[in-house]
């Protein structure tokens, strides 16, 4: 028996402990104290954050080897937490102004997110799959928070057809994987597979239904088909919340797996991964182009981004790990930035979520018309800005690793998914303008678009630092 | 005395397979009922757990009977989930038919 070195996982069980008083106070409240829990949980997540950086960050097992804690599992779960904070903070105003503030919401991101922080730190098959199923069952019920709305129920719907398929397709992997390789702990796996001659086609079948799993979870084509319906239908804070946090952990899942237990199949993987990216990066780019409806765009692009970060896991190095990690880092600010401005689109008490809704946005509030500029700019890669980082990390690992092909299309992909941002830049700027939004941003998004846009600007100044807390939490996965 | 029928591991394995199979099948070539489908999701999973079953009895190895319990344990609240979740839709559209989940397209 190992040791449970329960310590180490202090912030989730933080959380759990947090999210269960959540509830009774919910109970015992009832909605009233729906922005107390709200603004409570964020505290939470800020002292589990405090928490996980006074703990040990060298590699240790957790319970018996189910968990891992290292670098990798360190920065990704602060990356998790700083992605709660923002969507939780962006949704408290949206909820109260759609009738839908009820106390169930911040308990709900409260258990997904401690899924999701389990999630990046699996060391086992077992806990891999509870710490998925908490994570998926607390965003089912979320994609479906807006009850009287029928777009609301039918993403929830599909969300959740398609997300019990993919976890079907989990279990069968990893039934396969156990029956063949005889264990589903992530180390024995990996020295099982080191020391065969050639991997059994069980274990590569397995591997391959592990990998759509994981495909369907981080939506890269050709499991993407979920992805504009649910963002477009769940509650705008909800799509926020997707579009941020939940991407992080499961790509963090997805590296954890690839250069742990996959690691000696990788020539197999590399391959998938390789058409993957190819796909997620035409699909992204150019389907996103015939989008009227912005939270649709979003998902377009957000499929486009996953396309990238797949480019630095095929380059295969603690370089590339690193870059997606950046790029991870970066995202996650455009993303919340942008999901202020668009949270904040209403008019006459009725939020409106079209393109064209935005015309003559920059002649009725220029200051969040110049920081949408902005971060659009960003996200189409414009240097100075940190999107452009964000990119030239992921296409520098691709050319070290000789993927030429891949870092072209890259670039390539970047230049078309351009006219869909500067579209909306161009819809603000010179289209005739409408009526102007509803007055009103609350604290929460004015933070959380003042934190972005200073990261966004802020990149440049700092990216060696960054880079490098990247690069030693990357080495530690391998 | 030899049997007439010798069944092993691979028969067992074949089952679920095809029962995997009729589970994912039974989710794209339904038209009619999200109730069905639900059933499909559990076919996949009761497959995976026979999978699992038959790896640990012949491995002889305990874990695979603890992911059974694991699995079981979490097939029931994905399903209750997955029926609340329906419930909400047909209140708001009186249908839970799966053509009628077509108010987003493209």
């Amino acid at each position: 028996m190992g040791d449970l070195n329960i310590m180490l996982i202090l912030p989730e069980i933080f959380l759990a402990l947090t999210g269960m008083g959540f509830l009774m106070l919910g109970v015992f409240q009832g909605n009233r104290s729906t922005d107390v829990i709200c603004w409570s949980a964020c505290a939470s997540f800020v002292i589990a954050a405090v928490l996980l950086m006074e703990g040990d960050w060298s590699t240790q097992y957790i319970l018996n080897d189910m968990l891992v804690m290292d670098q990798f599992a360190g920065v990704m779960k602060l990356l998790i937490l700083l992605g709660l904070i923002a969507s939780l903070a962006l949704s408290v105003q949206y909820l109260y102004q759609e009738r839908i503030a009820r106390f169930e919401y911040p308990v709900l991101v409260v258990f997904a997110g401690i899924g999701m922080m389990l999630m990046v730190s699996a060391n086992n098959f077992l806990s891999l799959y509870m710490a998925l199923e908490l994570q998926s069952l607390a965003l089912y019920v979320l994609a479906a928070f807006h009850r009287n709305s029928l777009r609301s129920g039918e993403a929830a719907t599909k969300y959740f057809i398609l997300g019990a398929l993919s976890s079907g397709m989990l279990l069968f992997g990893i039934s396969l994987i156990y029956g063949f390789v005889g264990s589903v702990d992530f180390i024995t796996v990996q020295n099982t597979l080191a020391n065969l001659p050639m991997i059994p086609p069980g274990v590569v079948v397995g591997m391959v239904f592990v990998l759509v799993a994981m495909a369907f979870k981080i939506s890269a084509v050709p499991f993407h088909m979920w992805t504009p319906d649910v963002y477009e239908g769940a509650p705008t804070c909800v799509t926020a919340f997707f579009a941020i946090v939940p991407k992080i952990a499961a790509l963090g899942l997805l590296m954890r797996l690839l250069f742990g237990p996959f690691a000696p199949a990788a020539d197999q993987w590399m391959q998938i991964l390789y058409f993957m990216s190819i796909a997620s990066l035409v699909v992204g780019s150019f389907a996103a182009i015939a989008q009227d409806n912005i939270k649709r765009l979003f998902a377009y692009s957000s499929i486009g981004n996953m396309g990238y970060a797949l480019i630095g896991i095929v380059a295969g190095t603690s370089q590339g790990v690193g870059a997606v990690i950046v790029f991870l880092f970066i995202y996650l600010a455009m993303t919340a930035g942008s999901f202020s401005i668009i949270l904040f689109m209403r008019r006459n008490g009725i939020a409106v979520e079209k393109i064209s809704d935005l015309s003559g946005f920059a002649k009725n509030n220029p200051v969040l018309a110049y920081s949408m500029a902005v971060l659009m700019f960003s996200m189409s890669g414009i240097p100075p800005l940190a999107g452009f980082f964000g990119k030239l990390f992921i296409f520098q690992a691709a050319i070290e690793s000789e993927l030429y092909v891949l870092a072209t299309l890259g670039i390539l992909a970047s230049v078309v998914a351009a006219y869909y941002y500067l579209r909306i830049i161009k819809v603000m700027f010179f289209d005739d303008a409408a009526d102007p939004f509803d007055e009103g941003m609350n604290f929460g998004k004015r933070v959380v678009l003042l934190v972005s846009m200073s990261l966004v600007f802020g990149f440049i100044f700092y990216p060696n630092t960054i880079l490098d807390g990247a690069m030693i939490a990357a080495t530690s996965l391998f | 005395m030899e049997t007439f029928i010798n069944i092993g591991m691979t028969h067992f394995l074949i089952l679920a397979g095809i029962i995997f199979t009729i589970g994912v099948f039974g989710i794209f070539l339904n038209r009619k009922n999200v109730i069905v489908i639900l059933m499909s999701i559990e076919l996949m999973l009761l497959a995976v757990n026979i999978n699992f079953i038959t790896f640990s009895a012949y491995l002889d190895d305990l874990v695979g009977q603890v992911f059974v319990m694991f699995i079981l344990t979490v097939a029931a609240a994905e399903a209750a989930i997955g029926l609340a979740i329906l419930v909400v839709f047909f209140r708001n559209k009186g249908s839970i038919a799966v053509e009628d989940l077509s108010e987003m397209k493209g």
